[in-house]
Protein backbone atom coordinates (compact mmCIF):
# COMPACT_ATOMS: atom_id res chain seq x y z
CA UNK A 1 0.00 0.00 0.00
CA UNK A 2 1.33 3.40 -0.96
CA UNK A 3 1.94 6.14 1.56
CA UNK A 4 -0.87 8.55 2.22
CA UNK A 5 -0.70 11.93 0.48
CA UNK A 6 -1.40 13.62 3.83
CA UNK A 7 1.71 12.93 5.91
CA UNK A 8 -0.08 13.87 9.10
CA UNK A 9 -2.84 11.34 8.41
CA UNK A 10 -0.20 8.71 7.68
CA UNK A 11 1.44 9.54 11.02
CA UNK A 12 -1.89 9.17 12.84
CA UNK A 13 -2.49 5.75 11.32
CA UNK A 14 1.04 4.76 12.31
CA UNK A 15 0.41 6.01 15.84
CA UNK A 16 -2.76 3.93 16.05
CA UNK A 17 -0.85 0.83 14.98
CA UNK A 18 1.95 1.50 17.46
CA UNK A 19 -0.50 1.89 20.31
CA UNK A 20 -2.22 -1.38 19.44
CA UNK A 21 1.17 -3.12 19.31
CA UNK A 22 2.07 -1.65 22.70
CA UNK A 23 -1.24 -2.87 24.15
CA UNK A 24 -0.56 -6.30 22.68
CA UNK A 25 2.92 -6.38 24.21
CA UNK A 26 1.47 -5.50 27.59
CA UNK A 27 -1.17 -8.22 27.24
CA UNK A 28 1.41 -10.83 26.42
CA UNK A 29 3.42 -9.87 29.46
CA UNK A 30 0.30 -9.99 31.65
CA UNK A 31 -0.59 -13.49 30.48
CA UNK A 32 2.91 -14.77 31.29
CA UNK A 33 2.95 -13.08 34.70
CA UNK A 34 -0.53 -14.30 35.62
CA UNK A 35 0.19 -17.92 34.78
CA UNK A 36 3.47 -17.78 36.70
CA UNK A 37 1.68 -16.20 39.66
CA UNK A 38 -0.78 -19.09 39.57
CA UNK A 39 1.80 -21.81 39.16
CA UNK A 40 4.10 -20.41 41.85
CA UNK A 41 1.33 -19.00 44.11
CA UNK A 42 3.11 -15.63 43.97
CA UNK A 43 0.90 -12.80 45.18
CA UNK A 44 3.46 -10.16 44.19
CA UNK A 45 3.29 -11.23 40.55
CA UNK A 46 -0.51 -11.33 40.74
CA UNK A 47 -0.52 -7.72 41.97
CA UNK A 48 1.70 -6.72 39.07
CA UNK A 49 -0.95 -8.11 36.73
CA UNK A 50 -3.64 -6.01 38.42
CA UNK A 51 -1.50 -2.91 38.09
CA UNK A 52 -0.82 -3.60 34.40
CA UNK A 53 -4.56 -3.97 33.83
CA UNK A 54 -5.18 -0.43 35.01
CA UNK A 55 -2.75 0.86 32.37
CA UNK A 56 -4.43 -1.44 29.85
CA UNK A 57 -7.79 0.22 30.47
CA UNK A 58 -6.21 3.62 29.86
CA UNK A 59 -4.65 2.32 26.64
CA UNK A 60 -8.04 1.14 25.43
CA UNK A 61 -9.52 4.61 25.93
CA UNK A 62 -6.56 6.24 24.18
CA UNK A 63 -6.82 3.95 21.15
CA UNK A 64 -10.56 4.51 20.85
CA UNK A 65 -10.12 8.26 21.17
CA UNK A 66 -7.50 8.31 18.44
CA UNK A 67 -9.63 6.13 16.14
CA UNK A 68 -12.70 8.34 16.70
CA UNK A 69 -10.57 11.39 15.98
CA UNK A 70 -9.40 9.85 12.68
CA UNK A 71 -12.98 8.95 11.75
CA UNK A 72 -14.21 12.46 12.51
CA UNK A 73 -11.41 14.55 11.08
CA UNK A 74 -10.05 12.42 8.22
CA UNK A 75 -13.25 10.74 7.14
CA UNK A 76 -11.31 7.69 6.00
CA UNK A 77 -12.66 5.42 3.30
CA UNK A 78 -11.68 2.04 1.92
CA UNK A 79 -8.90 0.25 3.75
CA UNK A 80 -8.21 3.18 6.08
CA UNK A 81 -11.84 3.10 7.19
CA UNK A 82 -11.74 -0.65 7.72
CA UNK A 83 -8.50 -0.31 9.71
CA UNK A 84 -9.95 2.39 11.98
CA UNK A 85 -12.99 0.18 12.67
CA UNK A 86 -10.73 -2.84 13.24
CA UNK A 87 -8.57 -0.84 15.67
CA UNK A 88 -11.58 0.01 17.84
CA UNK A 89 -12.67 -3.62 17.92
CA UNK A 90 -9.12 -4.89 18.52
CA UNK A 91 -8.66 -2.51 21.45
CA UNK A 92 -11.76 -4.04 23.06
CA UNK A 93 -10.40 -7.55 22.55
CA UNK A 94 -7.04 -6.52 24.02
CA UNK A 95 -8.68 -4.96 27.05
CA UNK A 96 -10.69 -8.17 27.59
CA UNK A 97 -7.49 -10.20 27.36
CA UNK A 98 -6.18 -8.02 30.18
CA UNK A 99 -9.32 -8.83 32.18
CA UNK A 100 -8.80 -12.56 31.65
CA UNK A 101 -5.21 -12.23 32.88
CA UNK A 102 -6.58 -10.49 35.98
CA UNK A 103 -8.98 -13.43 36.48
CA UNK A 104 -6.02 -15.82 36.48
CA UNK A 105 -4.16 -13.58 38.95
CA UNK A 106 -7.21 -13.59 41.22
CA UNK A 107 -7.28 -17.40 41.23
CA UNK A 108 -3.57 -17.24 42.24
CA UNK A 109 -4.38 -14.99 45.20
CA UNK A 110 -7.18 -17.31 46.35
CA UNK A 111 -4.70 -20.13 46.86
CA UNK A 112 -3.15 -20.80 50.26
CA UNK A 113 0.67 -20.70 50.52
CA UNK A 114 0.62 -24.41 51.29
CA UNK A 115 -1.41 -25.29 48.20
CA UNK A 116 0.46 -27.12 45.54
CA UNK A 117 -0.38 -26.97 41.89
CA UNK A 118 -2.54 -29.97 41.02
CA UNK A 119 -1.13 -32.20 38.26
CA UNK A 120 -3.54 -31.08 35.46
CA UNK A 121 -2.16 -27.55 35.97
CA UNK A 122 1.06 -28.54 34.25
CA UNK A 123 -0.64 -27.89 30.91
CA UNK A 124 -1.47 -24.25 31.70
CA UNK A 125 1.92 -22.82 30.83
CA UNK A 126 1.74 -24.43 27.40
CA UNK A 127 -1.72 -22.94 26.86
CA UNK A 128 -0.42 -19.55 28.00
CA UNK A 129 2.57 -19.76 25.67
CA UNK A 130 0.36 -20.65 22.71
CA UNK A 131 -2.26 -17.99 23.47
CA UNK A 132 0.50 -15.39 23.79
CA UNK A 133 1.98 -16.44 20.45
CA UNK A 134 -1.45 -16.20 18.81
CA UNK A 135 -1.87 -12.71 20.16
CA UNK A 136 1.57 -11.70 18.89
CA UNK A 137 0.85 -13.13 15.44
CA UNK A 138 -2.60 -11.53 15.25
CA UNK A 139 -1.19 -8.09 16.06
CA UNK A 140 1.75 -8.48 13.72
CA UNK A 141 -0.72 -9.48 11.03
CA UNK A 142 -2.78 -6.35 11.77
CA UNK A 143 0.18 -4.04 11.64
CA UNK A 144 1.84 -5.73 8.66
CA UNK A 145 -1.55 -6.15 6.95
CA UNK A 146 -0.77 -9.83 6.42
CA UNK A 147 -3.89 -12.02 5.95
CA UNK A 148 -1.80 -15.18 5.62
CA UNK A 149 -0.43 -14.76 9.13
CA UNK A 150 -3.96 -13.95 10.34
CA UNK A 151 -5.27 -17.22 8.92
CA UNK A 152 -2.44 -19.06 10.68
CA UNK A 153 -3.87 -17.74 13.97
CA UNK A 154 -7.15 -19.56 13.22
CA UNK A 155 -5.37 -22.92 13.09
CA UNK A 156 -3.41 -22.12 16.24
CA UNK A 157 -6.74 -21.54 17.97
CA UNK A 158 -7.81 -25.09 17.09
CA UNK A 159 -4.71 -26.38 18.90
CA UNK A 160 -5.52 -24.32 22.02
CA UNK A 161 -9.09 -25.63 22.00
CA UNK A 162 -7.73 -29.20 21.89
CA UNK A 163 -5.46 -28.62 24.89
CA UNK A 164 -8.34 -26.99 26.74
CA UNK A 165 -10.40 -30.15 26.16
CA UNK A 166 -7.54 -32.28 27.50
CA UNK A 167 -7.14 -30.11 30.62
CA UNK A 168 -10.87 -30.37 31.36
CA UNK A 169 -10.73 -34.14 31.01
CA UNK A 170 -7.68 -34.42 33.27
CA UNK A 171 -9.31 -32.16 35.86
CA UNK A 172 -12.47 -34.26 35.94
CA UNK A 173 -10.42 -37.42 36.39
CA UNK A 174 -8.40 -35.74 39.10
CA UNK A 175 -11.40 -34.43 41.05
CA UNK A 176 -13.82 -37.33 40.80
CA UNK A 177 -12.01 -39.65 43.26
CA UNK A 178 -11.53 -37.10 46.04
CA UNK A 179 -13.85 -34.19 46.88
CA UNK A 180 -10.96 -32.39 48.61
CA UNK A 181 -9.38 -31.95 45.21
CA UNK A 182 -12.36 -30.03 43.84
CA UNK A 183 -11.31 -26.45 44.81
CA UNK A 184 -7.83 -26.84 43.28
CA UNK A 185 -9.20 -28.66 40.24
CA UNK A 186 -11.85 -26.03 39.64
CA UNK A 187 -9.27 -23.27 39.78
CA UNK A 188 -7.31 -25.03 37.06
CA UNK A 189 -10.47 -25.53 35.00
CA UNK A 190 -11.21 -21.83 35.32
CA UNK A 191 -7.70 -20.74 34.40
CA UNK A 192 -7.80 -23.03 31.37
CA UNK A 193 -11.10 -21.39 30.38
CA UNK A 194 -9.56 -17.92 30.75
CA UNK A 195 -6.65 -18.90 28.52
CA UNK A 196 -9.01 -20.42 25.98
CA UNK A 197 -10.93 -17.11 25.95
CA UNK A 198 -7.67 -15.20 25.45
CA UNK A 199 -7.00 -17.34 22.38
CA UNK A 200 -10.52 -16.52 21.14
CA UNK A 201 -9.86 -12.79 21.52
CA UNK A 202 -6.63 -13.19 19.52
CA UNK A 203 -8.70 -14.98 16.86
CA UNK A 204 -11.14 -12.06 16.80
CA UNK A 205 -8.24 -9.71 16.10
CA UNK A 206 -7.06 -12.00 13.29
CA UNK A 207 -10.56 -11.87 11.80
CA UNK A 208 -10.37 -8.08 11.79
CA UNK A 209 -7.11 -8.34 9.84
CA UNK A 210 -8.92 -10.19 7.05
CA UNK A 211 -11.62 -7.49 7.17
CA UNK A 212 -9.02 -4.72 6.99
CA UNK A 213 -6.98 -6.16 4.16
CA UNK A 214 -9.54 -8.03 2.07
CA UNK A 215 -12.75 -6.22 2.98
CA UNK A 216 -14.37 -9.56 3.86
CA UNK A 217 -16.11 -10.23 7.14
CA UNK A 218 -15.18 -13.78 8.15
CA UNK A 219 -16.69 -13.69 11.62
CA UNK A 220 -19.26 -16.30 12.69
CA UNK A 221 -18.15 -18.81 10.10
CA UNK A 222 -18.68 -16.50 7.16
CA UNK A 223 -16.21 -17.46 4.47
CA UNK B 1 -5.85 -4.08 -21.82
CA UNK B 2 -8.22 -1.42 -20.64
CA UNK B 3 -9.93 -2.20 -17.36
CA UNK B 4 -13.02 -0.32 -18.44
CA UNK B 5 -14.77 -3.25 -20.08
CA UNK B 6 -14.75 -5.23 -16.84
CA UNK B 7 -15.38 -2.26 -14.63
CA UNK B 8 -19.10 -2.53 -14.06
CA UNK B 9 -19.33 -4.49 -10.83
CA UNK B 10 -22.76 -4.08 -9.30
CA UNK B 11 -24.68 -2.47 -12.13
CA UNK B 12 -28.08 -0.88 -11.55
CA UNK B 13 -31.09 -2.99 -12.40
CA UNK B 14 -32.84 -0.49 -14.65
CA UNK B 15 -30.85 1.91 -16.79
CA UNK B 16 -32.16 5.29 -17.95
CA UNK B 17 -29.08 5.83 -20.08
CA UNK B 18 -26.71 3.25 -21.50
CA UNK B 19 -23.35 4.24 -22.85
CA UNK B 20 -21.32 1.74 -24.86
CA UNK B 21 -17.69 2.00 -25.94
CA UNK B 22 -17.75 5.77 -25.75
CA UNK B 23 -14.66 7.57 -27.05
CA UNK B 24 -14.36 11.35 -27.02
CA UNK B 25 -11.61 13.20 -28.87
CA UNK B 26 -10.52 16.82 -28.82
CA UNK B 27 -8.68 16.90 -32.14
CA UNK B 28 -5.99 14.23 -31.82
CA UNK B 29 -6.26 14.09 -28.07
CA UNK B 30 -8.44 11.26 -26.76
CA UNK B 31 -10.16 12.41 -23.58
CA UNK B 32 -12.47 9.40 -23.04
CA UNK B 33 -11.41 5.85 -23.81
CA UNK B 34 -13.90 3.06 -24.36
CA UNK B 35 -16.24 3.89 -21.53
CA UNK B 36 -19.27 1.63 -21.09
CA UNK B 37 -21.50 2.65 -18.24
CA UNK B 38 -25.18 2.37 -17.40
CA UNK B 39 -26.87 5.29 -15.66
CA UNK B 40 -29.48 3.99 -13.23
CA UNK B 41 -33.01 5.36 -13.53
CA UNK B 42 -34.13 7.69 -10.70
CA UNK B 43 -30.88 7.41 -8.83
CA UNK B 44 -27.86 9.59 -8.35
CA UNK B 45 -24.69 8.52 -10.12
CA UNK B 46 -21.52 10.36 -9.09
CA UNK B 47 -18.52 10.63 -11.38
CA UNK B 48 -15.26 11.01 -9.48
CA UNK B 49 -11.60 11.12 -10.43
CA UNK B 50 -8.60 13.45 -10.45
CA UNK B 51 -8.57 16.64 -12.52
CA UNK B 52 -8.34 15.93 -16.20
CA UNK B 53 -9.62 12.35 -15.87
CA UNK B 54 -12.44 13.03 -18.33
CA UNK B 55 -15.40 13.02 -15.96
CA UNK B 56 -16.74 16.41 -17.14
CA UNK B 57 -16.11 15.52 -20.78
CA UNK B 58 -18.08 12.31 -20.32
CA UNK B 59 -20.88 14.21 -18.55
CA UNK B 60 -21.12 16.69 -21.40
CA UNK B 61 -21.33 13.85 -23.90
CA UNK B 62 -24.55 12.72 -22.21
CA UNK B 63 -26.55 15.67 -23.56
CA UNK B 64 -24.49 16.56 -26.62
CA UNK B 65 -23.07 19.61 -24.93
CA UNK B 66 -19.77 18.78 -26.65
CA UNK B 67 -21.42 19.42 -30.04
CA UNK B 68 -20.75 23.09 -29.48
CA UNK B 69 -16.98 22.47 -29.46
CA UNK B 70 -15.68 22.33 -33.02
CA UNK B 71 -12.78 19.96 -32.52
CA UNK B 72 -14.74 17.57 -30.34
CA UNK B 73 -15.73 14.15 -31.72
CA UNK B 74 -17.83 11.54 -29.91
CA UNK B 75 -17.79 7.84 -30.88
CA UNK B 76 -19.75 4.89 -29.54
CA UNK B 77 -23.37 4.83 -28.51
CA UNK B 78 -25.17 6.85 -25.86
CA UNK B 79 -28.73 5.66 -25.41
CA UNK B 80 -31.52 7.51 -23.64
CA UNK B 81 -34.43 5.12 -23.04
CA UNK B 82 -32.86 2.86 -25.67
CA UNK B 83 -32.53 5.55 -28.34
CA UNK B 84 -29.15 6.87 -29.48
CA UNK B 85 -29.01 10.62 -28.78
CA UNK B 86 -26.35 11.03 -31.48
CA UNK B 87 -28.47 9.45 -34.25
CA UNK B 88 -29.16 11.55 -37.27
CA UNK B 89 -32.59 13.05 -37.02
CA UNK B 90 -32.35 13.49 -33.27
CA UNK B 91 -32.75 17.16 -32.35
CA UNK B 92 -29.94 18.17 -29.95
CA UNK B 93 -32.17 20.87 -28.45
CA UNK B 94 -34.76 18.24 -27.55
CA UNK B 95 -31.95 16.06 -26.10
CA UNK B 96 -30.88 18.95 -23.89
CA UNK B 97 -34.45 19.51 -22.75
CA UNK B 98 -34.77 15.87 -21.69
CA UNK B 99 -31.22 15.81 -20.32
CA UNK B 100 -30.76 19.13 -18.50
CA UNK B 101 -27.57 20.53 -17.11
CA UNK B 102 -26.50 22.53 -14.08
CA UNK B 103 -23.03 24.06 -14.13
CA UNK B 104 -20.36 24.71 -11.53
CA UNK B 105 -20.87 28.45 -11.58
CA UNK B 106 -24.49 29.42 -11.32
CA UNK B 107 -25.42 31.28 -14.48
CA UNK B 108 -28.77 33.01 -14.08
CA UNK B 109 -29.78 35.34 -16.89
CA UNK B 110 -29.82 39.05 -16.01
CA UNK B 111 -33.59 38.89 -15.74
CA UNK B 112 -36.14 38.49 -13.00
CA UNK B 113 -36.40 35.32 -10.97
CA UNK B 114 -39.69 34.53 -12.71
CA UNK B 115 -38.33 35.12 -16.20
CA UNK B 116 -35.32 32.94 -15.55
CA UNK B 117 -37.51 29.95 -14.74
CA UNK B 118 -40.01 30.73 -17.50
CA UNK B 119 -37.26 31.15 -20.09
CA UNK B 120 -37.17 27.57 -21.37
CA UNK B 121 -40.93 27.34 -21.64
CA UNK B 122 -41.20 30.59 -23.57
CA UNK B 123 -38.51 29.77 -26.10
CA UNK B 124 -40.16 26.38 -26.41
CA UNK B 125 -43.21 28.26 -27.69
CA UNK B 126 -45.41 28.24 -24.58
CA UNK B 127 -47.47 31.41 -24.30
CA UNK B 128 -50.22 30.48 -21.84
CA UNK B 129 -49.47 32.78 -18.93
CA UNK B 130 -51.36 30.75 -16.34
CA UNK B 131 -49.59 27.60 -17.34
CA UNK B 132 -46.21 29.34 -17.26
CA UNK B 133 -46.93 30.80 -13.81
CA UNK B 134 -47.99 27.41 -12.53
CA UNK B 135 -44.90 25.74 -13.93
CA UNK B 136 -42.61 28.44 -12.49
CA UNK B 137 -44.06 27.84 -9.04
CA UNK B 138 -43.80 24.06 -9.38
CA UNK B 139 -40.20 24.34 -10.53
CA UNK B 140 -39.20 26.73 -7.75
CA UNK B 141 -40.87 24.43 -5.23
CA UNK B 142 -39.09 21.46 -6.81
CA UNK B 143 -35.79 23.28 -6.38
CA UNK B 144 -36.60 24.11 -2.73
CA UNK B 145 -36.48 27.84 -3.47
CA UNK B 146 -40.17 28.87 -3.59
CA UNK B 147 -40.50 29.90 0.06
CA UNK B 148 -37.45 32.13 -0.18
CA UNK B 149 -38.43 33.97 -3.38
CA UNK B 150 -42.24 33.81 -3.71
CA UNK B 151 -42.62 37.44 -2.60
CA UNK B 152 -40.05 38.82 -4.99
CA UNK B 153 -40.46 36.89 -8.21
CA UNK B 154 -40.00 40.04 -10.26
CA UNK B 155 -36.69 40.97 -8.60
CA UNK B 156 -33.47 40.40 -10.45
CA UNK B 157 -32.07 36.90 -10.15
CA UNK B 158 -28.63 38.45 -9.77
CA UNK B 159 -29.64 39.71 -6.31
CA UNK B 160 -29.91 36.15 -4.98
CA UNK B 161 -27.14 34.55 -2.95
CA UNK B 162 -24.82 32.05 -4.62
CA UNK B 163 -26.69 29.08 -3.23
CA UNK B 164 -30.06 30.53 -4.22
CA UNK B 165 -28.77 31.26 -7.73
CA UNK B 166 -27.67 27.67 -8.08
CA UNK B 167 -31.10 26.42 -6.95
CA UNK B 168 -32.66 28.89 -9.41
CA UNK B 169 -30.61 27.27 -12.18
CA UNK B 170 -31.93 23.90 -11.04
CA UNK B 171 -35.49 25.31 -11.12
CA UNK B 172 -34.87 26.64 -14.63
CA UNK B 173 -33.75 23.19 -15.64
CA UNK B 174 -36.81 21.53 -14.00
CA UNK B 175 -39.26 23.89 -15.74
CA UNK B 176 -38.97 22.12 -19.08
CA UNK B 177 -39.77 18.66 -17.70
CA UNK B 178 -36.36 17.03 -17.97
CA UNK B 179 -35.85 13.33 -17.31
CA UNK B 180 -32.14 13.39 -16.57
CA UNK B 181 -30.24 16.18 -14.80
CA UNK B 182 -26.48 16.50 -15.28
CA UNK B 183 -24.65 18.48 -12.61
CA UNK B 184 -21.08 19.60 -13.10
CA UNK B 185 -19.63 20.39 -9.66
CA UNK B 186 -22.86 22.15 -8.65
CA UNK B 187 -21.72 23.04 -5.13
CA UNK B 188 -18.04 23.83 -5.70
CA UNK B 189 -18.48 27.55 -5.24
CA UNK B 190 -20.86 27.34 -2.27
CA UNK B 191 -20.43 27.52 1.49
CA UNK B 192 -21.19 24.42 3.63
CA UNK B 193 -24.81 25.41 4.41
CA UNK B 194 -25.64 26.21 0.78
CA UNK B 195 -23.85 22.98 -0.20
CA UNK B 196 -25.94 21.00 2.28
CA UNK B 197 -29.13 22.48 0.79
CA UNK B 198 -28.07 21.50 -2.72
CA UNK B 199 -27.17 18.00 -1.52
CA UNK B 200 -30.51 17.67 0.25
CA UNK B 201 -32.22 18.81 -2.93
CA UNK B 202 -30.32 16.26 -5.00
CA UNK B 203 -31.57 13.50 -2.69
CA UNK B 204 -35.16 14.73 -3.15
CA UNK B 205 -34.88 15.15 -6.92
CA UNK B 206 -33.82 11.55 -7.38
CA UNK B 207 -37.38 10.46 -6.58
CA UNK B 208 -38.44 11.89 -9.95
CA UNK B 209 -35.28 12.37 -11.97
CA UNK B 210 -32.15 10.54 -12.97
CA UNK B 211 -29.14 12.51 -11.79
CA UNK B 212 -25.51 12.37 -12.83
CA UNK B 213 -23.16 14.54 -10.81
CA UNK B 214 -19.49 15.33 -11.29
CA UNK B 215 -17.92 16.24 -7.99
CA UNK B 216 -14.37 16.94 -6.86
CA UNK B 217 -15.38 16.04 -3.31
CA UNK B 218 -15.39 12.37 -2.51
CA UNK B 219 -17.31 13.01 0.67
CA UNK B 220 -19.98 14.67 -1.41
CA UNK B 221 -20.10 11.71 -3.78
CA UNK B 222 -20.42 9.43 -0.75
CA UNK B 223 -23.21 11.55 0.74
CA UNK B 224 -25.41 12.13 -2.28
CA UNK B 225 -24.97 9.27 -4.71
CA UNK B 226 -26.35 5.77 -5.05
CA UNK B 227 -23.73 4.73 -7.58
CA UNK B 228 -20.19 5.97 -8.04
CA UNK B 229 -18.05 5.75 -11.16
CA UNK B 230 -14.31 6.33 -10.85
CA UNK B 231 -12.57 7.75 -13.91
CA UNK B 232 -8.83 7.87 -14.37
CA UNK B 233 -6.98 9.14 -17.44
CA UNK B 234 -10.06 8.92 -19.61
CA UNK B 235 -10.95 5.39 -18.57
CA UNK B 236 -13.70 4.11 -16.33
CA UNK B 237 -11.80 2.17 -13.69
CA UNK B 238 -14.67 1.01 -11.52
CA UNK B 239 -18.38 1.59 -11.13
CA UNK B 240 -20.69 0.32 -8.45
CA UNK B 241 -22.85 0.83 -5.42
CA UNK B 242 -21.55 3.89 -3.54
CA UNK B 243 -21.51 2.12 -0.18
CA UNK B 244 -19.30 -0.59 -1.57
CA UNK B 245 -17.09 1.79 -3.56
CA UNK B 246 -16.19 3.70 -0.40
CA UNK B 247 -15.77 0.74 1.94
CA UNK B 248 -14.30 -1.99 -0.22
CA UNK B 249 -13.59 -0.96 -3.80
CA UNK B 250 -12.44 -3.86 -5.93
CA UNK B 251 -9.71 -2.06 -7.88
CA UNK B 252 -6.41 -0.99 -6.36
CA UNK B 253 -6.43 2.30 -8.26
CA UNK B 254 -9.86 3.16 -6.86
CA UNK B 255 -8.72 2.34 -3.34
CA UNK B 256 -5.64 4.51 -3.73
CA UNK B 257 -7.60 7.44 -5.13
CA UNK B 258 -10.48 7.49 -2.65
CA UNK B 259 -8.16 7.07 0.32
CA UNK B 260 -5.89 9.88 -0.86
CA UNK B 261 -2.91 7.79 -1.90
CA UNK B 262 -2.51 9.11 -5.41
CA UNK B 263 1.02 10.26 -6.15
Amino acid sequence: MRMHTHQEFEAELRNLKDRLLAMGGRCEQMIGLAVRAFEERDEGLANEVMEADRRMNEDELAVDELAVRILALRQPVGRDLRFAVAAVKASTDLERIGDEAVNIAERAIEMQPADRLSPPGSKLSEMARRAGAMLRDALNALVEEDPRLARDVFSQDDAVDRIYGEVMKLCLEYMKDDPDRIPGGMRICNCAKYLERIADHATNIAEMVIFTVEGRDVRHGRA
Amino acid sequence: MSESTEAVADAPSSAKMETRDVNVFYGDNQAIKNVSLDIADRSVTALIGPSGCGKSTYLRALNRMNDTIDLCRVEGSILLDGEDIYDRGVDPVEVRRRVGMVFQKSNPFPKSIFDNVAFGLRIGGESNKDLIAQRVEESLRGAALWDEVKDRLQSSALGLSGGQQQRLCIARCLAVWPEVILMDEPASALDPIATAKIEELIRELREKYTIVIVTPSMQQAARVSDFTAFFYMGELVEHGDTGRMFTRPSKKRTEEYISGRFG
